[in-house]
């Protein structure tokens, strides 16, 4: 192996070490009680934050961590007997046993939060949100960003409407930053500011570049297993240097990959396209139910909304911080908000441009803003492009309602169906 | 000697227990529930009669209860199940402060106080999550009768785990198990762990408090009783033998004593007039 | 002349099926699958054997299918039932676009095209309430035999609307009819019915287009078979073979072996047992 050829793997083992590191960190701010922001992956306003130095915490990577790590099912127990129902967002129940268990996780400790900043992005983070007021007497920022007026047409940067909209969110920014002036009794940097931008700037460049990366044959990384690491950093780590140099190294690494044709599988048999939130309850055997077929995710929806726009490449201008990271809040809610008004057209051109041979369509119990439509989406999908769609249910968290068995079933007679497309498409003459 | 009578007109069994005037156990019947509910509690009860060797005019008084309790033609009063189970757990164990009654269709968990007076319930959700009939279903799919659940599941080594919460869903997770070649006593060894450990969280909605009692047929099956209390990590208690599954009708016939203690007692009558004053009830004819 | 054989191992019941290299049926079996699968499956593949006078050895390739597939330890490969049901169905029917595959365990919506390849499927797999076991449920609940449900259904006059949407409730449903004075026959139209909007809605979403074929188990139901025919608008294909269509779509993908192995120089693959992997059908 040459020394180049070396740096394979190690986006994978360098993000999980990035992780965990994180992770000893938040534990080491709970024990000394420093100042924390829980945010979520959709508008996390992290630049802000950053430029505070509040520590920042994604109850929604706590809670998928603990079903990947086999122990969700106690802390939603837990949730349950406190009152909670059944019925309710897995991420929010998790987290609220995490509450009863004074941060206690199978990654460490989590510290407790000194305020919380919440968007519209998602109806359950508002009452997620008021969970942690009650309990920890904490002040609340809810941040609102204005969705599209029109469905199905796409924002678009300089318009008159997105230009309203961004003073409407630039207004409440500058909220926020009077907020956390008052909360850490320090007045905002704005040079600091401007870096912290210019490292987002850089991870949104390598991580267009990388999923961009995707479009070659072998796929270089896995959009089901690979992209859940980098989602990690790309969240946790937003706006820092340690981001930056980790997406740039992941750049030279797919970069790599993609010329020598070293694959994320040995050997690529179909390409497929991932709609959704992953099943973590069984994140390993998920993936392996499609990888013994050959397949790979080379795309995921889950990279573009949960990467808080970073796919978008929207880059900050630095000479207008505030008001460009408004605009660029507004731009990527929209995208993940707005998605399901245009999502056929999205995912079709993704499917043209990866040239996917099928979509894996997952909807979950947990959440309905997530999985709405998706049986819609899918028949308007096969309606305008001839790829084979698949439609598989069960849910992020709750194991109660996965089924290995039925899963496998629908994967395999999915598979079944590809592979026969697939010779027929070469006896063709 | 007078007799009083305890008919609990389940879903999917009727119990009867025919009561001494010392409180002892002179007989005690079962029956399938069907769907003709009258029927049942009146074939039940003239089978327990006769076990008894004894006729209809010695039973002074009968409580119903259960989801059938309206429809026992007979009866002098009803009570709510919650209420005769109290009852019928105290009667075994007098300390018993959080009661788990596992029926058939429904799991009800409920506290009560230092009289035995019923201060919190909860039953179970939406559907047959945690019931008797699941673990018949589960049987019988596997082959064997509810009577062998027992023997089978002493064999197990591991349980399977079953972890939808519906069991319906749980029914597709053991199909698919034995689908995978899974040993039979492993199954339904799992089956009863979800049983349990659905009734636990049911217990810990209602606080669990010192003693505890389980009762319901299921509780026959020393398996289900070892896993409640590995999973309780405390002492519980379980009436002996197939009592478990008559506490409802024990309890009933314990009320219908006291129901006519009161009767003969506001009456001023003395032992000898009671049997006179039992077939004077207002009302049902029998 | 080799046989291929095609075993379905369901929920309930095992079938096995063998056929000649003319796509033939040359014998078919039908055992309870009970808690041991790998013994049902043996005992439907010796049952098919006698009842064509065959030897293991005349038999060149097995496909196992239904959900104890891989359990057919005997087997040369597995197939999802999805992709069997549909190969049979359009043996049996050519014209067929559409199959409706009523299982104890799951029911299956199928579109197809002439060859039998599946071009979509829809499932309900998790709910009972919309397959074979709501019929069970309901057999056991009033004690009347599987077979009889149809004809009693078919009896009724004026069928009572079951209303809830799982089976736990529906047999409870089914008591508080009875207890109300509700005829047998009215009831189990009832449920019969039910079952059937549930395979609408899976029907919708797959798009039905004629001739539409059911098969499966439920499909030897004569009342299922009207109550579908009468919401879908649209006479149904239902072969006396409909019961073995998964085992008989398994014997066709053997038969695909057999051939492929023909034209190929190699000499066919020895039988691998317990194979894991599924492998694509020829």
């Amino acid at each position: 192996m040459t020394d180049q050829e070396s740096i394979v793997g190690r986006g994978a083992q360098e993000g999980s070490r990035l992780f965990r590191e994180w992770y000893g960190g938040l534990t080491a701010a709970a024990e000394r009680g420093a100042p924390t922001a829980y945010v979520f992956v959709m508008g996390s306003i992290a630049e802000i934050l950053r430029v505070f130095d509040f520590c920042m915490v994604f109850p929604e990577i706590n809670s998928l961590q603990t079903a990947v790590r086999g122990v969700a099912q106690d802390y939603l127990n837990q949730a349950e007997e406190y009152g909670y129902s059944t019925d309710i967002c897995g991420y929010l129940k998790a987290d609220v046993a995490l509450q009863l268990r004074q941060g206690a996780h199978p990654m460490g400790r989590i510290p407790k939060p000194t305020l919380a900043v919440v968007t519209n992005a998602c109806n359950t983070y508002i009452k997620w949100a008021e969970i942690w007021e009650r309990l920890h007497h904490i002040p609340i920022f809810t941040m609102d960003v204005p969705g599209a007026r029109s469905a199905g047409e796409e924002p678009r940067c300089g318009s008159e409407e997105l230009e309203r909209d961004r003073v409407y969110v630039e207004a409440q920014l500058r909220e926020l930053v009077a907020l956390c002036e008052q909360l850490t009794h320090k007045k905002l940097d704005l040079d600091r500011l401007r870096e912290v931008l210019s490292h987002t700037n850089d991870m949104s460049r390598s991580w267009r570049r990388i999923l961009e990366l995707n479009q070659t044959s072998p796929a270089v990384f896995n959009a089901l297993t690979d992209g859940t690491i980098f989602l990690g950093v790309a969240n946790a780590l937003r706006g820092t240097a340690e981001g930056g140099a980790y997406f740039r190294d992941l750049v030279e690494e797919m970069e790599l990959k993609a010329s020598r044709g070293i694959g994320a599988l040995p050997e690529e048999k179909h390409r497929l396209t991932f709609v959704g939130v992953p099943c973590y309850p069984m994140f390993r055997r998920f993936y392996e139910l499609f990888a013994e077929w050959g397949g790979v995710f080379v795309n995921s929806t889950y990279l573009s909304f949960a990467a808080g726009g970073l796919n978008l490449g929207y880059q900050y201008d630095l000479e207008r911080p505030l008001a460009s990271l408004a605009e660029g809040i507004l731009m990527s809610l929209r995208q993940s908000m707005d998605a399901m008004f245009f999502q056929d057209r999205s995912l079709v051109e993704m499917a043209q441009s990866f040239r996917v041979d099928g979509i894996v369509y997952h909807p979950i119990k947990s959440c309905r803003t997530v999985s709405t439509g998706l049986a819609d989406n899918r028949r308007a999908v096969m309606e305008r492009y001839d790829v084979p769609c698949l439609f598989i249910e069960s849910d992020m968290m709750d194991k109660r309602v996965v089924a290995e068995a039925q899963l496998k079933n629908r994967i395999d007679a999915f598979f079944e169906g590809l592979a026969s497309r697939k010779l027929r498409a070469q006896a063709r003459p | 000697m007078m007799f009083t009578g305890g008919v609990d007109v389940g879903s999917t069994y009727t119990k009867v227990v025919i009561l001494r005037e010392d409180g002892r156990i002179a007989a005690k019947t079962m029956v399938a529930t069907g769907f003709r509910l009258a029927e049942a509690a009146t074939c039940a009860f003239e089978d327990a009669i006769a076990a008894a060797g004894t006729s209809e005019h010695e039973v002074a008084y009968v409580v119903s209860t259960g989801l059938g309790r309206y429809q026992v033609p007979f009866r002098d009063t009803q009570v709510t199940e919650l209420t005769a189970n109290a009852r019928g757990v105290r009667h075994f164990f007098p300390s018993t402060r959080t009661l788990l009654d596992v029926g058939a269709q429904t799991m009800k968990s409920s506290r009560l106080d230092e009289r035995g007076k019923v201060k919190a319930f909860r039953l179970t959700d939406k559907c047959a999550a945690g019931t008797g009939a699941f673990l018949e279903t589960t049987a019988r799919y596997l082959g064997y009768e509810i009577d062998e659940i027992g023997p089978l599941t002493a064999t197990s080594k591991e349980p399977v785990a079953i972890f939808a919460a519906c069991a319906v869903f749980a029914e597709s997770e053991v199909i698919n198990h034995v689908s995978s070649g899974r040993a039979p006593a492993d199954i339904m060894h799992g089956a009863i762990v979800s049983l349990a450990d659905r009734s636990v969280q049911l217990m810990k909605r209602t606080g669990i408090e010192a003693e505890i009692t389980v009762v319901g047929g299921i509780m026959r099956f020393e398996t289900m009783v070892r896993v409640m209390r590995e999973e309780l990590k405390t002492a519980v208690n379980v009436p002996p033998g197939d009592l478990a599954q008559y506490t409802g009708a024990i309890g009933a016939a314990l009320l219908a004593q006291r129901r006519l203690e009161k009767r003969c007692g506001e009456a001023g009558m003395d032992g000898s007039s009671r049997a006179a004053c039992s077939g004077s009830a207002a009302g049902f004819s029998r | 002349m080799a046989y291929a054989a095609g075993i379905d191992v369901g929920s309930t019941q095992t079938k096995a099926v063998l056929i000649d290299e003319d796509q033939r049926i040359v014998s078919r079996a039908l055992v309870d699958t009970g808690a041991n699968v790998v013994t049902a499956a043996e005992k439907a593949f010796r049952a098919a054997l006698d009842g064509a006078s065959a030897s293991e050895e005349e038999v060149a390739f097995i496909v196992g299918t239904g959900y104890g597939r891989y359990r057919v330890t005997f087997g040369d490969a597995q197939v999802t039932e999805i992709s069997c049901h549909a190969r049979g169905a359009v043996l049996m029917f050519p014209a067929t676009q559409t199959v409706l595959d009523m299982g104890g365990q799951d029911t299956k919506a199928i579109h197809v095209d002439p060859r039998g390849e599946v071009l979509d499927f829809c499932m309900n797999d998790k709910c009972a309430a919309g397959t074979g076991r709501f019929l069970q449920a309901a057999a056991f609940a009033l004690d009347i035999p599987l077979g009889d449900l149809g004809p009693t259904a078919l009896r009724s006059k004026k069928p009572v609307q079951i209303t809830t949407t799982c089976i736990v409730f529906g047999k409870s449903e089914i008591l508080s009819w009875l207890a109300r004075g509700k005829k047998v026959e009215d009831i189990l139209m009832g449920v019969h019915r039910s079952i059937a909007v549930r395979s609408m809605g899976l029907l919708r979403r797959v798009g039905v287009e004629p001739q539409v074929t059911f098969t499966g188990g439920v499909s030897r139901n004569r009342g299922m078979v009207e109550v579908v025919q009468e919401m879908l608008g649209v006479t149904l294909n239902v072969s006396e073979e409909s019961q073995f269509m998964g085992a008989l779509g398994a014997a066709l993908f053997a038969l695909d072996h057999i051939r492929k192995s023909r034209t190929a120089t190699k000499p066919p693959v020895g039988k691998s047992l317990g194979a894991k992997e599924g492998t694509a059908p020829a």
